[in-house]
């Protein structure tokens, strides 16, 4: 097998490492966004499909209270702006400021969750009671799944923003800015989600 | 923004280990993860044939008597799986993708290495745990599309084990995907446009595009399956109020678009092959890219021709049938410009080529019993026979794996600087071809007479015509002796090949033959001609 092996030794030729090329890792991440934007399409249709065609048994309990998830829409919309500041804030090499900001987003993001888990031990119906509840706890858990790993994503770089040691400056934003992006699809998913499982 | 080549990654490769003991390394570089994939599938193919050759037993008697009727479901299921999810869409994708994509963009490897060879890494356990459900508790029962409620009434370890190993397959197809998208998109050597790009680019854009948008609904969907059947939840399951027609909808809007995943590469690799030795220019350039394109649109509002028996209201049976329909134009195209490529051309008569002329018949063949099946008249008598089974693989095997075939014959000397014996690769093709349309043409003939798919016993008046397709299949089976022979002895012993022994133009033969690490010695060259064949060298641009 060794005529597999390439018969050439590496070259190392200084002009190939100073190469440079267009940063795409946003792009990756943009491609990344819309996958799983089609997991929660999926969900979305099948959802509205069972709502359409898949009348719930007589006495089924389906009905939801607005408050909290009124009050998480708004919790996600204040975060995504207080990320946005975050970002600023870096753009400007004031990592403190900054650092204050992402603490206060995933702050928003856990209090998030907590309304979420209180809604739903407060909720008059469990997973497996009929069809609307399934797809109930299907839907806003997968979307707290997310809101869960964009919390610590947030912490994460937080912490990589601090000024002794840290990793994130105005020259090295990519990391912020991929979980700003991704922070703010969730949130976008999150208002979609409420209108179609609250509101409608 | 730039950034500069990752200088730790070049390090890191010198510390990797070398010759074949690369293979089993985390490696980086997109040729090794490309041949990684390809053996990788190969292994899976041969176990897949296996279960194929064990279940064309089966049906040489109208008995079951070779195996009993729940272990014909798990092989049945496991060759459906293991040939679609571990052989054909990482082979056609991630192998030829790998290996081709950088050369052709002028790159010096993928958008992003590690993502690529995580993405490799997954398919080996996923593949191992799936083959390994069958000495658990046996392995899934409900066929590669796991249709509820068969999916939530068989044994449930099988089922669970079979949904995480397809998750994380369609989790590394999606990685390939967005590495695919990055890179033909991004990566293209300063100066090449998009129009000048080999053809396969375009083939893989399309389907990377067609994979990041249906792959995930598949992911969503079984992970509703796996709630059905671990939490008791009700989606799919009638009892409980669900819907089994959403699944089917759900399922078939990444399983329809999976079939261009697995064919529109093929298309792509064909467009490679064949101008090389036919010496004649790709025609039609440009209507293939838009062909390509079309098809990409179509294949992903074409899902419901397979739920024509599932008590689709009417209006939703014409839309899918005419866009079915419509299908045929791009993919028409395409076939008349090849074998307008081949018309007039100079045309050298060797195992490559003849893999893809016999993907062209068969691929024809295939296409026209699958417009036939568009049509809801006709499926509805058909549906779920032994002809939906030889239209399949007349369009799978007869396609895609006479183009993988071939592939291999073509770029063996790019990869190991060896040449393949001739004798052997014919004596593999006509095997393949004789046994390939000797199992699967009377299969036709079965389904218009009604015998189902799936079953393991059948009425005895069709036992003859199914031992003719027991004897195609073991044709088949012996078909792959002299290609391991060729490989095996090829890779060691075979005659050198010189850089370039087609003498192509596409880019990837513009190097040397196996390829420095970096692709190339010096700059990438760029390519503005791929298909420049037939002028004067002076005529190029």
């Amino acid at each position: 097998m060794t005529t597999l092996d390439s018969s050439k030794e590496i070259q190392k030729n200084n002009s190939e490492v100073n190469e440079t090329h267009e940063d795409f890792r946003m792009f990756g991440l943009i491609t990344f966004l819309i996958a799983d934007g089609m997991t929660f399409a999926g969900f979305f249709a099948a959802y509205l499909t069972y709502k359409a065609v898949n009348p719930l048994p007589d006495g089924a309990i389906y009905e939801l209270e607005l408050p909290i998830p009124t009050l998480n829409t708004i919790l996600l919309l204040v975060s995504s702006a207080t990320f946005h500041k975050a970002g600023k804030a870096l753009l400007k090499d004031k990592n403190s400021e900054s650092q204050k900001w992402l603490f206060f987003t995933a702050f928003l993001g856990i209090i998030f969750l907590i309304c979420q888990l209180f809604e739903y031990f407060h909720l008059p119906f469990g997973l497996t009671d009929n069809l609307f509840a399934s797809t109930f706890y299907a839907l806003t858990g997968f979307h707290g799944l997310h809101v869960t790993l964009g919390t610590l994503m947030i912490l994460i770089i937080a912490w990589q923003s601090r000024i002794k040691g840290g990793r994130l400056t105005s020259q090295n934003i990519f990391p912020l800015e991929a979980v700003e992006l991704y922070w703010h699809f969730v949130d976008g998913i999150w208002v979609i989600l409420f209108i179609i499982l609250y509101l409608l | 923004m730039t950034i500069s080549i990752d200088p730790q990654k070049t390090n890191n490769e010198s510390l990797q280990p070398k010759g074949w003991l690369r293979y089993f390394s985390f490696s980086l570089d997109h040729k090794v993860i490309g041949i990684q994939y390809l053996v990788c599938g190969f292994l899976f193919y041969l176990i897949g044939g296996t279960l194929a050759s064990a279940i064309r037993i089966e049906l040489a008697s109208p008995m079951s008597d070779f195996m009993p009727r729940d272990v014909y479901n798990q092989v049945l299921t496991l060759h459906g799986t293991i040939m679609i999810f571990l052989w054909i869409v990482p082979v056609v994708n991630g192998a030829f993708g790998n290996y081709l994509i950088p050369f052709y963009v002028g790159a010096r490897d993928m958008a992003f290495p590690r993502l690529n060879a995580v993405a490799f890494w997954l398919i080996p356990p996923s593949g191992l745990m799936l083959v390994a459900s069958y000495f658990v508790e046996g392995a899934a029962q409900a066929g590669w599309t796991a249709y509820p409620p068969l999916s939530i009434t068989t044994p449930q370890s099988g089922q669970i084990i079979w949904i995480l190993s397809v998750l994380l397959l369609g989790g590394s197809s999606i990685f390939g995907g967005i590495n695919f998208i990055a890179t033909i998109i991004k990566l293209r050597r300063p100066g090449l446009k998009l129009m000048q790009l080999p053809m396969y680019c375009w083939a893989m854009l399309g389907t990377s595009l067609l994979v990041v948008l249906s792959t995930p609904v598949l992911a969503g969907t079984l992970i509703l399956l796996s709630f059905d059947i671990i939490a008791n939840t009700g989606f799919f399951n009638p009892v409980l109020g669900g819907n089994v027609v959403v699944y089917q909808h759900l399922f078939w809007f990444y399983s329809h678009p999976a079939v261009y995943i697995m064919v529109l590469p093929a298309f792509g690799l064909v467009s490679e092959i064949l101008p090389v030795h036919a010496r004649k220019p790709l025609f039609g350039y440009t209507t293939m890219v838009f062909s390509i394109m079309g098809i990409v649109v179509l294949g992903l509002v074409v899902w419901a021709h397979h739920m024509f028996t599932s008590g689709t209201p009417p209006w939703m049976r014409l839309f899918f049938t005419i866009a079915t329909a419509f299908i045929a134009v791009p993919t028409g195209i395409k076939f008349f410009n090849w074998v307008a490529t081949l018309w007039g051309g100079k045309i050298s008569i060797n195992s490559a080529m003849l893999f893809s002329c016999g993907f062209i018949i068969n691929f024809v063949f295939g296409g026209i019993t699958g417009v036939a099946l568009a049509q809801v008249p006709f499926d509805i008598h058909v549906h779920d026979t032994y002809f939906v089974v030889a239209h399949f693989h007349y369009i799978v095997y007869g396609g895609t794996v006479f183009i993988i075939f071939s592939s291999i014959y073509h770029w063996f000397p790019k990869v190991t600087g060896k040449m393949l014996n001739e004798k052997l690769g014919i004596l593999h093709f006509i095997i393949t071809f004789i046994g390939f349309n000797l199992c699967f043409a009377p299969q036709h003939w079965l389904g218009l007479n009604g015998m189902p798919r799936r079953v393991a016993e059948y009425d005895p008046q069709f036992q003859f015509v199914n031992q003719i397709s027991s004897l195609g299949a073991l044709l088949m089976a012996i078909s792959t002796i002299p290609f391991l022979i060729n490989v095996l002895l090829s890779v060691r012993n075979g005659k050198d090949s010189g850089d370039n022994p087609w003498n192509a133009l596409t880019p990837e033969w513009l190097t040397s033959s196996p390829p420095p690490v970096e692709n190339w010695e010096g700059e990438p060259p760029l390519v503005e001609e791929p298909y420049g064949y037939g002028k004067e060298i002076s005529e190029r641009k």
